[in-house]
C-alpha cells in the first residue's frame, strides 16, 4: 500500500494535506491522531470510498483511482460503527455479504460456518445479532470482512467504545489475522492500541504526517527511558533529585522524581541503593518508557485529544 | 450477463434482508398498517356521516382511494428511514466498497418497498370492503389502479433514496410532519372544490391527487372529475408525475451514492 502527496479538500479545509505513506504487506501500520486529523479521511480513500484531490495511490497493487473495482475486490472495510444487522443471526449475516461477494448460497454457508469457527462465534451462531455483547458483535463484522480473504484490511478505530476486556478479543483476533499474512492498516485514538498492533506508526495532524516510526523508535525520540521514584513526604525530594542527579525533574505534588537514564536496570539498582543508604523510604520506584501520548504531545505541541 | 445476474442476485439479498426484518419485528409492519386501517375507521365512520362528496356519491367509497394513495405517499418515509440508517451505520460504505452490483443495492431497496407497500395496499383494500367500499369496473381496472398506485411508489423510492443519503436518521423521522400536510393539502380526504381558492389549485396540482383521482376512476369510485384541466387529465398525469420523478431523482441518487461525503 503506497500513498503519495495525498490531498483531499472538504469545503475550504484541507482534510489531507499532501501525505504520504508506505506499508509493506504483511505488516500493520497504525494511524494515529486526533479527531478530525484526517485518520478516516485517509482510509476512505485508500478504500475507494472518496476521491482524491490529489496525489496518487495504490493498494494492493492497484490504483485506487483509476482501477477502484479491482481495488474493491482485495480490500475489506471495517468502519467505526458495527455493520451488523441486529435482527438477523450471526451466521445470517455471515451468509448475506458472502452473497453479496457473490459465492453461491453453498459457497457462502460453508464460509460463513468456517468464520463463525474462527471467531470464536459458533456457539452464538443461530442467535439474532442484538443479543450479542460488543465484543462479539465486532468480532462478527471483522468476520464478515474476512469472507473474501482480502490481502489490505481496514479498519476505523476498531475498538472505540468497547471495554478493556472487549478490546483484548478484538486485539487478539486482528493479531491472528495479520499473521495469516493480510495488510492492516489501522486508524485509533488510542495510543496504546496502536502500540499493541502496529509494526509501523503514523502519527497524523491537520492532514500532515508528523511523525512515523515503529513505536519504539517513536517513544525513543523522547528521549528514551526514565527513572521514577515516588516518596510518601515531601520532605524527602529533594534527596533523591541529589541521587537521580543534575536532569532530575521534581513534580511536588506528585511526590515525584524523574530522570532519563541510559542504562536501565542498572540504574534501578545504582537508584534503590544509594537511596536506602540515605534512609530513603521510596514507595515506588520504577523504570518507564514514554507513553505514545507523551509522544503525540512532544510531536504536536498538543495533546492527543479531540479538539472543537 | 454476468452483470445482469449479479445485479439481480444482489437486489434480492437486499431485499430479503428487509423482509426478514419485517417478518421478524412485526410490530413496525402492524404500527404502519395501523394507522391507515384506524383512519379508514375514523375517517370513514366517524367523520363520514358529516362529510360531503363535490358531485355526489358515498364517502366510504370516496375515501378509499385517497386512503390508498396516503399509504403510498407515507411509503416515502419509510424508504427515507431505511436508506439513512443504513448510511448512517456504514452499511451503505461496505455496500460501496465491496464489488456487489451498485444497481443491486437500489434494486433490493425498490423491491422490498414495493412488496411492503403492496400488503399495506391489500390490507387496506380488505378492510375497505368490510366497511363498504368496492370497486365497479372489473377486476382489470382494479388491477390496473393499483398498478398505477404502485407506479407512484416505485417513483417515491427514488425521491426516498435521495433523500436518505442526504439527511441523518433524525431527521429522517422529522419527514412525517411534512409528509402529512402533503397528503392532505390533495384530494385524498375531500374534494379540491370544497377548499379555498390558493389550496385548491395546489391540491388539484399535488401529484398524488392525480394518482388517487386515476385510481377513483378506474375502481369507479365517485368523486371524479373537475374544472381543472389536472383533474381532467388525472390518467394521464398519474403515469407522467411518477415518470417525471423517476427522470430526475434516478440520476441524483445515482450521483449522490458515487459521491457519498465527498
Amino acid at each position: 500500500m503506497v500513498a503519495e502527496g495525498l490531498r483531499k479538500r472538504f469545503d475550504k479545509r484541507w482534510a489531507l494535506d499532501g501525505f504520504d505513506l508506505a506499508v509493506p504487506a504483511g505488516t500493520v501500520c497504525g494511524l494515529l491522531g486526533p479527531n478530525g486529523a484526517g485518520k478516516t479521511t485517509a482510509v476512505r480513500i485508500l478504500a475507494t470510498l472518496l476521491r482524491l484531490d490529489g496525489g496518487r495511490a495504490e493498494v494492493a497493487g492497484h490504483d485506487v483511482a483509476r482501477e477502484a473495482p479491482a481495488v474493491r475486490r482485495q480490500v475489506a472495510l471495517n468502519g467505526q460503527q458495527s455493520t451488523v444487522d441486529d435482527v438477523l443471526t450471526g451466521r445470517e449475516n455471515l451468509v448475506m455479504w458472502g452473497r453479496l461477494y457473490h459465492l453461491t448460497r453453498r459457497q457462502a454457508e460453508a464460509r460463513a460456518d468456517e468464520l463463525l469457527e474462527q471467531f470464536g462465534l459458533t456457539g452464538a451462531a443461530d442467535k439474532r445479532a442484538k443479543h450479542y455483547s460488543g465484543g462479539m458483535r465486532r468480532r462478527l463484522d471483522l468476520a464478515s470482512s474476512f469472507i473474501m480473504r482480502p490481502s489490505v484490511l481496514f479498519l476505523d478505530e476498531p475498538t472505540t467504545g468497547l471495554d478493556p476486556r472487549n478490546r483484548g478479543e478484538v486485539w487478539r483476533e486482528v493479531k491472528r489475522v495479520v499473521a495469516e499474512g493480510t495488510t492492516v492498516l489501522l486508524t485509533t485514538q488510542y495510543l496504546d492500541e496502536a502500540d499493541q498492533l502496529a509494526d509501523q506508526v503514523v502519527v497524523l495532524d491537520t492532514g500532515r504526517v508528523a511523525a512515523q516510526g515503529t513505536p519504539d523508535e517513536l517513544k525513543s525520540k523522547l528521549g528514551g527511558d526514565r527513572i521514577e521514584v515516588v516518596v510518601r513526604d515531601a520532605v524527602e525530594l529533594p534527596l533523591v533529585a541529589d541521587v537521580l542527579g543534575p536532569d532530575a525533574e521534581v513534580d511536588p505534588d506528585a511526590f515525584r522524581v524523574s530522570a532519563a537514564v541510559t542504562d536501565r536496570v542498572a540504574a534501578l539498582t545504582r537508584v534503590a541503593s544509594a537511596l536506602a543508604a540515605k534512609g530513603v523510604e521510596a514507595e515506588d520506584i520504577a523504570l518507564r518508557r514514554p507513553t505514545l501520548d507523551e509522544v503525540f504531545l512532544a510531536i504536536t505541541g498538543h495533546r492527543a485529544e479531540a479538539r472543537a | 450477463m454476468n452483470a445482469v445476474k449479479f445485479a439481480a442476485v444482489d437486489s434480492w439479498v437486499v431485499a430479503k434482508r428487509d423482509l426478514i426484518h419485517w417478518v421478524r419485528e412485526p410490530v413496525r409492519v402492524f404500527a404502519n398498517l395501523a394507522y391507515p386501517v384506524i383512519s379508514v375507521l375514523i375517517f370513514g365512520l366517524v367523520f363520514g356521516s358529516a362529510m360531503n362528496v363535490f358531485g355526489g356519491g358515498d364517502y366510504i367509497e370516496f375515501l378509499l382511494p385517497g386512503m390508498f394513495g396516503q399509504t403510498i405517499a407515507f411509503g416515502v418515509g419509510t424508504t427515507l428511514m431505511m436508506v439513512s440508517m443504513d448510511a448512517d451505520r456504514g452499511v451503505t460504505d461496505r455496500f460501496r466498497a465491496s464489488s456487489m452490483s451498485q444497481t443491486g443495492v437500489v434494486a433490493g431497496r425498490s423491491i422490498a418497498d414495493l412488496v411492503n407497500s403492496s400488503l399495506e395496499l391489500l390490507v387496506l383494500a380488505l378492510c375497505g370492503l368490510v366497511i363498504g367500499w368496492s370497486f365497479h369496473d372489473g377486476l382489470l381496472n382494479a388491477l390496473l389502479a393499483f398498478a398505477l398506485l404502485l407506479w407512484l411508489r416505485f417513483a417515491l423510492v427514488w425521491i426516498g433514496i435521495y433523500l436518505g443519503l442526504l439527511v441523518k436518521p433524525e431527521a429522517a423521522q422529522a419527514s412525517w410532519m411534512f409528509l402529512f400536510p402533503l397528503t392532505m393539502f390533495a384530494n385524498t380526504f375531500v374534494s379540491p372544490e370544497l377548499m379555498p381558492g390558493w389550496l385548491r389549485v395546489v391540491a388539484e396540482w399535488n401529484p398524488l391527487s392525480s394518482t388517487v383521482a386515476a385510481a377513483r376512476e378506474l375502481f369507479g369510485n365517485p368523486g371524479v372529475g373537475g374544472d381543472s384541466w389536472a383533474a381532467q387529465h388525472s390518467l394521464l398525469l398519474a403515469v407522467l408525475w411518477p415518470a417525471v420523478f423517476v427522470a430526475i431523482f434516478w440520476p441524483l441518487s445515482v450521483l449522490k451514492y458515487r459521491n457519498l461525503s465527498r
